[in-house]
């Protein structure tokens, strides 16, 4: 189907996208790898006056090393996040979740930002950053600003960008110590949405659990960290039983939706397993 | 003349038949470059956009179009009102008993919508844009009326009406019974006999045909002459029946079909959308266009199964099945499109499958609901009957505690016993089932799978492996033009061919079979290649335009090489015929005395007196020294009406895996031994078999076309409606037994639909197998996870699913700006 007819922008640095968000008019979108944003389009179900495009601003790609972080542009391909050295390195869980977003083609396309920008509570990558505790640093006509994981993801598709808000990138700290990490995705059909997906990310220290962050996808608007799991194994041995009686918590404070893959009861029965088999294998059992 | 020269080689080509030729059609198909209604583009071209209803049954109370006829680019605005008195009704051509209720189908709806999708509008613009941007300016008011969506409430006493100028929601009732009929014995009696009877009830669901390239028509006048390409399966039966509709004369009319992307059905069919691009293309005197978007296709394209299916046997206590009664309500959907009603007709004589039942009673209504119409979809009617028998057979074997196989073999027809006249009556014509088991059994290892079940179950391992047998057979090779008579079915069964020899020694073949993606080309050039023993790559294969073939009745029912290939060899030995008096003639020997092999006529015993066929076709084309009183020609035409049916058969053997914590099931063995008769290309065999595979396992896993309590689609675009990609499906380990079909000359039977008719109810019996011993007895298709897991819970058939929200299109609510998508709509959904 063919869009409604919009303007179109496409700038080749942050300060020039800022600029041309704000001229848009009063209703802008902006376009990262357009996966999610032109389907909706398409099917008029979005009609923005201006459409600005990001693909030119080289500034966004890629990944670098900074210190005790590696900072991710936003718009990195998922491709590119996916067999970047540094990611595979410091954050193999990024990795492992993005070979589950969708296709090749899609994955060529689509940005490492737009997805965390879009906010799909079935999204992939929303529940890992969550995890890993990353930072999102967004830029704006005020200046940039750094808001963390726990407080970008605001309600369903709603995060902490304000209108004429760009995000730049997202900082996603080095870990110390022995961590391992999993993301147990659950969907019907190879190239699908997770119906639900639980990234498990755990520092083990003498055959305990030191510490557990546990990002829950598609258990509510927002993606959610399993907070009763991850107080129930902090400081447990890492046993199978005690990883199967924490994970029986996993839906605590959760509230899914019902939909044609699965009603709110069987997502929170699907959080509690996933939940034992991620945290199975962070901790390497 | 260079055309000597240029003469085909006369070596004696190698056997074609049996070889797997890669198919000479592919890279044009593949590539795109090709002639894709969608491709076309004529000088002055207008675009049409359909306006469609968005709710399920109501009365239109008023249609303001003045915005849309103001708009930028617009031509005309045209509503069903304007064309009430040319648009007459999209046919049915199978009333399938005398008192069938039809309520008619206007192709733009004028007084009263029936389903969500239905057209009320039609915008002509310049361009595809402009028409697409004036849809959303056609106002259009409705006065909503209750939606008729569920089957069994509908034949309820009481029920809502889907049309409310009807009495009822029920448009047929149609009996076969064995008894009556006088090829069974009494079904009533059977039961009350019987030592064990045993009743289900299974639920087909609705399934949509997912053809790849989407309906594209594109219409052309001149005069008072209309040329319409159409990305049809049905070129032929489109003009005869547009020209009834419209009024537009039959000799008026020319109708291709280009290269056609995909089918299975769904594109066996007069549409709405055909007849307004005419009526359009009439009223303005100028070419147009209209191709639908996915999502138009998914919703308004015809549907298929369909179908709950009430299902009683009857069998001793040994194991003998002594009876079969069949149920079925067959969801029409709002309207009655070409055959809908004779597809579950086509299932009343294959329920009884492979099995020698005694008695027999087959029922069906005909039930409307405010859904689209339901038609013709891959097996059409079979795969209905033979999920429905496999199925019951495993239920039968577990109540009698035998295994599932051993039942089989009490009760299917031996080897020795073809010809079999079953108790519906059909004469199944070759086969051997208990070989093609035996080669099943041994491609799957049974004996190992078996034992890895016995552990699974002995150490209660969370994933439980389970083992699905299907035995099919089906009726194909659609058909004896009299059978289709006494069927009530509105045409013959016939297909034609002919053959033109050029003055180069080159072939073409017309073929009235129109393929549309099945590689007639190449199956065509082999048939050929051998009777007349020219190379394959000297004929060209020309079909799908009703100037160029006039005569056909195209590609469905797994038709074309048994019915149309049977036809092209038909005219093959026609050429040859008159091709040996032309031999005769230039060798001045008797036709009698001339042995034709490899493309050469020989005088028998007289070495070096030969003609090619080739130079008799320069010698026609010159008729410089032709015989007294034959006419200059060795072409030939043939018209090939079949006997009987073709009755392929095989063993699908699937093993499943049931993650008992999440209900996730996977295939993890499938393997099948296909009868398909002489095999022309196993290549193309293969393809077809692998094809059909993918489509009847996508029925018992993943397809599942849903709506919701307001009558919107759900599963409105891919991402709801999961149609599995190579990821999603195992390999597949296919073998053939060959016994030659009787009725045709190749011996070939239908291979396009047999996969997707036995894999369905080899896949759902797997999966019940696995997880029988923990007290699931049924789980209703697609077997979804969630669908499982409850099935695992609390013992029932899984349930129904949620039906509102979709998956798709993660902004579609809260960024709905441009006004077309509610809530509700088929293409929002709530997320
Ligand atoms: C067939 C298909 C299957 C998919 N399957 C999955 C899957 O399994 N798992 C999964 O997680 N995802 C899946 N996706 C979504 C995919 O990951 C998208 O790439 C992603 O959701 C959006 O990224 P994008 O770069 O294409 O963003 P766009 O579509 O361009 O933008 C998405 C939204 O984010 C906003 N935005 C983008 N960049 C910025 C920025 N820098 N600053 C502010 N706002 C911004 C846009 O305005 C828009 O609202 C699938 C998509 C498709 C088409």
């Amino acid at each position: 189907m063919i869009p409604a007819a919009f303007a179109y922008a496409r700038p080749t640095t942050v300060d020039e996208a800022l600029r041309a968000v704000a001229e848009g008019g009063e209703d802008v979108k902006i376009m990262a790898g357009g996966q999610s944003l032109i389907p909706v389009m398409r099917l008029r179900l979005a009609a923005p006056e201006t459409v600005v495009d990001l693909t030119r601003v080289a500034e966004l790609r890629g990944v670098r090393d900074d210190g005790d972080a590696i900072v991710i542009g936003a718009m990195t391909t998922h491709h590119d996040v996916m067999t970047d050295p540094l990611v595979l390195q410091h954050a193999p869980l990024i990795a492992e979740a993005t070979e589950t977003v969708a296709d090749r083609q899609v994955r060529a396309r689509g940005t490492f930002g737009g997805a965390l920008a879009h906010a799909d509570p079935a999204g992939d990558l929303p529940a890992v950053a969550l995890a890993l505790d990353a930072d999102f640093v967004i830029a704006g006509p005020q200046g940039r600003r750094t808001v963390p994981a726990s407080e970008f993801f605001v309600d369903y598709l709603t995060t902490a960008l304000e209108e004429g808000e760009l995000l730049v990138e997202i900082r996603v700290p080095k870990l110390a110590g022995e961590w391992g990490m999993r993301y147990e995705k659950f969907n019907r059909v190879a190239q699908a949405w997770s119906i639900v997906a639980v990234a498990a990310v755990v520092r083990r220290e003498d055959g305990h659990i030191a510490e557990a962050r546990i990002g829950l996808t598609n258990m509510g608007s927002t993606p959610l960290r399993a907070s009763a799991v991850e107080a129930a194994l902090a400081g447990a041995e890492a046993s199978p039983e005690t990883i199967a009686s924490a994970a029986r918590s996993a839906a605590e404070g959760t509230s899914p939706t019902s939909d044609l893959n699965a009603q709110a009861d069987y997502r929170e029965h699907l959080a509690q397993v996933l939940t034992r088999r991620a945290v199975t294998a962070a901790v390497g059992l | 003349m260079t055309a000597v020269e240029d003469r085909a080689t006369t070596e004696a080509p190698e056997r074609e038949v049996g070889k797997a030729r890669r198919r000479k059609e592919d890279a044009r198909l593949i590539t795109g470059r090709t002639t894709w209604t969608d491709n076309m583009v004529l000088p002055g071209m207008l675009h049409l956009a359909v306006v469609r209803s968005p709710v399920a049954h109501g009365k239109i109370t008023s249609i303001d179009v003045s915005a849309a006829q103001q708009a930028p680019g617009v031509i005309a605005v045209l509503t069903g009102r304007d064309v009430a008195d040319e648009q007459g009704s999209i046919p049915c051509a199978w009333p399938v008993t005398p008192d069938m209720v039809n309520p008619g189908h206007p192709s733009i709806a004028a007084d009263e919508v029936n389903h969500v999708g239905e057209a009320v509008a039609v915008i002509v613009a310049r361009s595809k844009a402009a028409a697409q941007d004036a849809v959303e300016l056609v106002d259009v008011d409705y006065d909503l009326l209750p939606a008729v969506l569920d089957m069994e409430e509908a034949v309820a006493e009481g029920a809502q009406l889907t049309h409310d100028h009807l009495d009822s929601n029920r448009s047929f009732h149609f009996v076969f019974d064995g008894g009556e009929a006088g090829t069974g014995t009494d079904t009533d009696e059977a039961f009350s006999s019987a030592e064990v009877v045993v009743s289900r009830r299974f639920v087909q669901q609705r399934l949509i045909p997912a053809f790849m390239e989407p309906r594209s028509v594109v219409v052309q006048p001149q005069g008072d002459n209309y040329t319409m390409w159409s990305s049809t399966q049905v070129p032929h039966i489109l003009r005869i029946m547009l020209a009834m509709v419209t009024g537009v004369p039959e000799h008026k009319l020319r109708v291709v079909a280009p290269d056609v992307g995909g089918g299975f059905g769904g594109k066996l069919q007069v549409t709405p959308e055909e007849v307004i691009s005419l009526l359009v293309a009439r009223r303005l005197g100028k070419p147009v266009k209209w191709t639908e978007t996915r999502s138009e296709s998914l919703m308004t394209a015809h549907h298929g199964r369909d179908q709950i299916q009430y299902i009683d046997i009857a069998a001793d206590r040994e194991g003998n099945v002594k009876g079969l009664r069949c149920r079925i309500l067959a969801d029409m959907g709002a309207y009655l499109r070409l055959v809908s009603p004779g597809v579950p007709v086509l299932g009343a004589f294959m329920f009884n499958g492979i099995y020698k039942f005694p008695a027999y009673r087959f029922e069906c209504d005909g039930v409307f609901t405010n859904k689209v119409p339901t038609d013709a979809y891959r097996g059409a009617g079979r795969p209905e009957a033979t999920f429905a028998v496999e199925r019951i057979m495993d239920e039968l074997a577990v109540e009698l505690g035998m295994d599932p196989l051993e039942l089989r073999r009490k009760n299917w027809i031996g080897a020795e016993e073809f010809p079999f006249t079953s108790v519906a009556g059909m004469t199944y014509d070759s086969g051997d089932y208990e070989a093609a088991t035996q080669q099943a059994l041994e491609l799957f290892g049974y004996d190992e799978l078996r034992a890895e079940q016995q552990r699974r179950r002995e150490s209660n391992d969370p994933v439980q492996l389970g083992i699905g047998v299907s035995t099919f057979t089906e009726m194909c090779g659609l058909a004896p033009s009299r059978v289709l008579g006494s069927l009530s079915y509105g045409a013959g069964g016939w297909e034609h061919a002919s053959i033109r020899m050029l003055p180069t020694g080159k072939v073409e073949v017309v073929s009235g079979a129109t393929p549309h993606g099945q590689g007639h080309e190449t199956a065509w050039s082999q048939l050929v290649a051998d009777r007349l023993g020219v190379p394959f790559e000297d004929i060209e294969v020309l079909h799908g335009d009703t100037s160029v073939s006039p005569r056909g009745l195209d590609t469905y029912g797994s038709r074309s090489l048994v019915v149309g290939g049977a036809a092209v060899v038909n005219a093959a030995e026609k050429v040859v015929a008159k091709a040996r008096r032309v031999a005769a003639h230039l060798l001045e020997a008797s036709e009698d005395d001339l042995d034709f092999s490899g493309g050469k006529f020989a005088v028998r015993g007289t070495p070096g007196s030969e003609v090619s066929i080739q130079e008799i076709a320069l010698a026609t084309f010159a008729a410089h020294n032709f015989p007294e009183g034959m006419e200059p020609s060795i072409d030939a035409d043939a018209t090939f009406d079949p006997e009987n049916f073709s009755f392929p058969h095989g063993t699908h053997l699937c093993a499943m895996e049931v993650d008992t914590e999440t209900g996730m099931v996977k295939i993890r063995k499938y393997a099948c031994v296909d009868d398909v008769g002489t095999i022309v290309n196993p290549l193309i065999v293969e393809g077809q078999i692998h094809g059909g595979l993918a489509q009847g396992i996508a029925q018992a896993l993943f397809e599942e076309a849903v709506y919701d309590a307001d009558g919107n689609l759900t599963t409105g675009s891919f991402v709801d409606y999961l149609v599995p990609s190579a990821a999603d499906l195992p390999h597949f380990d296919t073998g053939n037994t060959v016994h030659e079909a009787p009725g045709n000359p190749i011996g070939a039977k239908g291979v396009g639909e047999a996969g997707t008719i036995a894999s369905t109810p080899a896949v759902v019996n797997a999966a019940l197998d696995a997880v029988r011993h923990l007290g699931v007895r049924d789980i209703r298709m697609p077997l979804t996870p969630e669908r499982v897991w409850r099935a695992l819970q609390d013992g029932g058939d899984g349930g129904d699913r949620a039906t509102a929200g979709t998956n798709a299109y993660g902004g579609a609510q809260t960024e709905t700006t441009a006004g077309v998508s509610t809530p509700q709509s088929a293409l929002g959904g709530d997320r």
